[in-house]
């Protein structure tokens, strides 16, 4: 059943390059048809090198795996030999393992990986709404009251720790945060606790070094947005009497939707879909959904299941951004700015 | 702030109390900006600090006094080197694909018909909002079948952890680069290239002389964040890189399975190199941003 992919994915690239000629063609004033206006456009060389570019990168890198991920979700874990044999039919069991677990299993659900799944959602939002509200009065700072010398400087200071390897920011926040760490030594000189606190397994550690790792995706989007707003209308609201939360509540956060909607997606997606922070800092108890489909790859060496597993990680983080932008009221284009 | 005390009237009583409410709300932003910046700034003062404490866990009390060795520990560790080579390695691939692809993407957008922009636009951007790991996975098992379908060999470019993890990350690293692009073409006098096409220049030649000096700036710049990118790649990465070995996974390895101050001494060296990174990357966009006020 695999060997059909081949056909059926050209088939679209065929379809998709007809339209795009066939747009193009229309796009142009009468002269002459579409494919030979672009080559007279750019030329032989430039042509060649766009085509193929974007055919190498669309392609074959963007398209086609992930049109094969799909497919290969619903296929049997097959050793490579059998592999377009008569075994190798289409089935959704490993959709199902997720839902229900194993077949011969006790339980009406897979409620293990159910639980992990619906936490690593559940904190991922967590981690959103704080970097939201430390994220807010830096970039309110930055884009109205900052002089420009300042905003300079407070712009290359947030830049530069964004450059550091992400295992390595985990890695800063498990020595701050371990039974012997900086924390621990502080209360304990301060003779606030007598025993180390478990900061690990409660996972302090791991909600502190995720939200540090994306402070930067949330400031710069709200930043932006924050930035356009004309000064004149915070003083014009301030003037009218407007107590200062309300200024932010019904002035500057409504004019920075599109920002709020940016950072929050990016910084959702990216906890969604992190893998170092959870491996390093997470709890011996709590596992996060990558890390599941990251077993599935490795030692459980069942790929369609991880495959199936990543798929709904993608689907759910589609259906989030898609409920941001229907919730603010946004496009795509703003989001990616 | 100070701007609402000035077009406040002189009233008695109310304005002192609004004054000194400023004068609060002023401080107390103040000193939220300091601690949020002792939290961006802390962890990794900390680590660095670990490096040079000679104390067998990453620890930073009690002090045992100065070293170097771990410095030494790591230098003479060979998986950490050979994975230092594969980094760049991938990295220069990397950027081979990235750059050229971006740039084919970016000159692409204004030829496409008004019609089918929207939709090329979220095509070529989506792998941005794609998680990493999801990115990874998709070029592994699409390349592994690739690689059966054409009864490829197991030495070949198919099953190499290499190979994959710079056609990986290529994937996404090009829709970064496509956004420098755009910035940069957004700029672009589209009439240069016709005179210079009036003129009698070729295709090619515009190409090479009217295009691409234009885009030197955001060329350099695409090539320094693909590189950086590249470099600290975990996510797509760890999927993709198979029997390999780059520096991120086996840093990754070494922290999950036991932690020692040589990954704080190699976390010491990594701040520095990529503090150089960001500095060279800002003098560049600050020299673009000085070109463009000039021009």
């Amino acid at each position: 059943m695999n060997n059909l992919l081949l056909p059926i994915a050209s088939l679209i690239g065929a379809g998709l390059v007809i339209l795009g000629l066939m747009f193009y063609r229309r796009s142009q004033h009468a002269t002459g048809s579409g494919f030979g206006h672009f080559l007279r456009r750019n030329g032989v060389f430039v042509s060649s090198y766009l085509i193929l570019s974007l055919l190498g990168w669309i392609f074959f890198m963007i398209i086609l795996p992930q049109l094969y991920m799909v497919d290969f979700s619903f296929s049997h874990n097959l050793p490579p030999s059998k592999i377009g044999g008569p075994e190798d039919v289409y089935t959704t069991q490993n959709y199902e393992y997720l839902l229900f677990g194993s077949p011969g299993s006790e339980d009406a659900f897979n409620w293990l990986h159910l639980k992990v799944f619906l936490r690593t959602i559940l904190a991922a939002v967590v981690v959103t709404i704080i970097d939201l509200a430390l994220c807010y009065p830096v970039a309110y700072y930055m884009a109205q009251s900052a002089s420009s010398g300042k905003l300079r400087m407070m712009a290359l200071c947030l830049l530069l720790p964004f450059w550091v390897n992400e295992i390595l920011r985990a890695f800063a926040f498990r020595i701050l945060f371990g039974s012997g760490g900086v924390f621990n030594n502080v209360l304990m000189g301060m003779g606030l606790i007598d025993q180390p606190v478990d900061f690990i397994r409660a996972d302090v550690g791991l909600y502190a070094g995720l939200s540090y790792a994306y402070l930067l995706l949330m400031i710069f989007p709200l930043y932006n947005a924050i930035e356009s707003l004309d000064h004149s209308q915070i003083e014009a609201a301030k003037d009218l009497g407007c107590p200062w939360w309300r200024v932010h509540f019904e002035v500057v956060m409504p004019f920075a939707k599109p920002g709020i909607a940016s950072g929050c997606t990016m910084v959702f997606m990216l906890s969604c879909g992190a893998l170092a922070a959870p491996q390093i800092l997470g709890g011996p108890s709590s596992l996060w959904f990558t890390q599941i489909i990251y077993q599935w790859f490795n030692t459980g060496g069942n790929w369609p299941l991880g495959a199936a597993y990543a798929l709904v990680l993608l689907v759910v983080c589609i259906i989030f951004v898609m409920a941001v932008m229907r919730l603010f009221k946004v496009s795509f284009g703003e989001i990616i700015k | 702030m100070s701007s609402v005390q000035t077009t406040l009237p002189p009233q008695t009583g109310q304005h002192g109390f609004r004054l000194r409410s400023t004068h609060v709300r002023q401080f107390m932003m103040g000193f939220y900006i300091l601690i949020f910046f002792a939290y961006l700034f802390g962890p990794l003062v900390m680590m660095s600090a670990t490096a040079f404490n000679d104390n067998t866990y990453p620890q930073v009390a009690p002090w045992n006094g100065f070293t170097l060795k771990w410095f030494e520990e790591l230098i003479t560790d060979s998986f950490m080197v050979e994975g230092f080579i594969n980094s760049l390695v991938i990295g220069a691939g990397v950027v081979c694909l990235a750059v050229p692809f971006g740039l084919a993407g970016a000159l692409m957008l204004s030829q496409i018909h008004h019609k089918v922009r929207s939709i090329y636009y979220v095509i070529v951007v989506s792998p941005i909002l794609t998680p990493g790991v999801i990115i990874g996975i998709s070029t592994l098992v699409f390349w592994d079948w690739m690689g059966l379908m054409l009864d490829a060999d197991f030495e070949s470019p198919f099953y190499n952890g290499i190979w994959l993890t710079i056609i990986g990350q290529a994937t996404f690293i090009s829709s970064y680069t496509l956004l420098i692009f755009l910035a940069r073409l957004q700029r672009f006098d589209s009439t240069l290239e016709e005179a210079a096409l009036d003129l009698g220049a070729s295709h090619v030649q515009v190409f090479w002389q009217v295009l691409v000096p234009f885009l030197k700036p955001a060329l350099i710049s695409a090539a320094v964040l693909a590189f950086l990118t590249s470099f600290e790649n975990y996510n797509t990465t760890v999927f993709t890189i198979q029997a390999e070995s780059t520096l991120t996974t086996v840093l990754a390895s070494k922290v999950r399975l036991g932690i020692t101050p040589a990954v704080s001494a190699l976390a010491v060296l990594i701040i520095s190199l990529t503090l150089v990174g960001a500095a060279v990357h800002e003098v560049l966009r600050r020299r673009e941003r000085t070109e463009v006020k000039v021009g």
